[in-house]
């Protein structure tokens, strides 16, 4: 990167500028920091009931587009962690899991927030609000599954394929069953989504960056993990060597 | 709803304590003989139109159960049975394959209901609205998306065990 190159002519050895993929968590940044101001201080159409909380939809919805984004990427690693066995694909496949779960939770955090003042409670029961609880609980469970085997090759094997299937089973809880039911959550049940009439122009300059710079912290959360647990786990692979 | 609800409930415990055997129950020797004369598609198949012949039995067993000594609320036979048939199957095919991952962990039992209670659910959920529409006589039309969703549901969870079984089976 060369921005790299030029920040460790003034800073040397302890230059902060020299990161991998250097201009896409740079762009994340600076897109998150637009979004903030944009998202907390720009004009936005005035609807009824919702009012400023529609200022919800820049932080509550790209969190689920990043989740998804995060466990398709999970999903594809386990493939490719049962077709090579290699165990890089098995950390990246956990790490990125975590990092949707992560990104899960605040989904629902922010949801139910938004709930209090729209629905007047944060969880109503909601078919898309019950929809995202189990899935968290889908992930729960394949961390479960993946730290009560104790043979390391067997954990990573069988968790890989419960990922798959738990991704094969997430697909109508949160994609089919809200949209046959109905449902006050935006966008379900009749409702007026996000991008029908209450999306303006002015909205949309925000909301789009939103996801996009979302995703881009998101994935950077998980390659970091990704590289820590790398370390960790060779570190306790010499510890072993050591021990014997 | 209560009745439909009711219902599902019992079946859903008499299926998963009688399909958790599949794979739990099975002692080594077993195993290793399943592993010499049959390939895992064969194996998983088969333990799969068991499993979910047995389910079939277990609620219909249910539903006499229920007709005899609660009473009968069901006004569409036909839609009710269809709604049984599928819910059956895909909690059979899903738990078949989720008692197989279960049985190679220590607390496999544990383990099982863990494992199995997120990915079932899409299933239970279809199957109590199928059952609630044939108990109130509703237009056969309304059941429509929900019966096509579980056949979808129940096609997925069988592929996808079809194509992930072999891996688990070779450890």
């Amino acid at each position: 990167m060369r921005l790299g190159i030029y920040s460790s002519r003034i800073f040397g050895e302890a230059n902060p500028f020299a990161v991998k993929g250097l201009w896409w968590k740079l762009l994340g940044v600076v897109i998150l920091l637009f979004v903030f101001t944009g998202g907390l201080l720009f004009d936005v159409p005035r609807l009824d009931i919702v009012n400023e909380t529609i200022r919800g939809l820049y932080f509550h919805v790209p969190m689920w587009f990043t989740m998804i984004l995060l466990f398709i990427v999970s999903t594809i690693y386990s493939i490719k962690y049962l077709r090579s066995a290699s165990p890089d694909h098995d950390r990246v496949a956990v790490e990125f899991a975590h990092a949707g779960v992560c990104f899960g939770l605040l989904g629902i955090f922010t949801g139910m927030l938004w709930a209090n003042y729209a629905w007047g409670t944060p969880w109503h029961g909601d078919p898309k609000q019950n929809g995202s609880a189990i899935t968290t609980l889908v992930y729960l469970a394949y961390f479960v599954l993946r730290g009560s085997l104790s043979n390391k090759e067997q954990s990573a094997k069988l968790s890989a394929v419960y990922n798959i299937f738990a991704f094969a089973a997430m697909i109508p809880l949160i994609f089919i069953i809200p949209r046959m039911t109905d449902s006050m959550h935006p966008g379900n049940g009749g409702n007026p989504a996000f991008n029908m009439y209450d999306l303006d122009n002015g909205m949309k300059a925000i909301f789009y960056p939103a996801v996009i710079g979302w995703m881009l912290i998101g994935t950077w959360i998980a390659t970091l993990r990704v590289r820590t647990k790398k370390i960790n786990d060779t570190i306790q692979e010499l510890e072993d060597e050591k021990l014997q | 709803m209560t009745w439909s609800a009711l219902f599902w409930l019992i079946i859903l415990f008499s299926i998963v304590n009688s399909v958790a055997k599949s794979f739990i129950g099975e002692r080594k020797g077993v195993m290793i003989y399943y592993y010499s004369v049959a390939s895992p598609q064969q194996i998983i198949v088969s333990k799969m139109i068991y499993n979910a012949a047995l389910c079939l039995l277990i609620s219909v067993l249910g539903y006499f159960l229920f007709s005899v000594l609660i009473f009968n609320p069901v006004q569409d036979t036909l839609y009710f049975f269809i709604g049984l048939i599928l819910g059956s199957m895909g909690l059979a095919i899903a738990l078949s394959f989720i008692s197989a991952i279960a049985a190679k962990a220590d607390n496999s039992n544990v383990l099982m209901a863990v494992l199995s209670f997120p990915v079932i659910l899409s299933v239970l959920i279809m199957a109590i609205r199928i059952t609630k529409n044939a108990l109130d006589g509703i237009d056969r039309a309304a059941s429509t998306d929900e019966i096509l969703n579980l056949l979808a549901i129940n096609c997925i969870a069988g592929a996808l065990g079809y194509i992930l079984f072999p891996y688990i089976w070779r450890s």
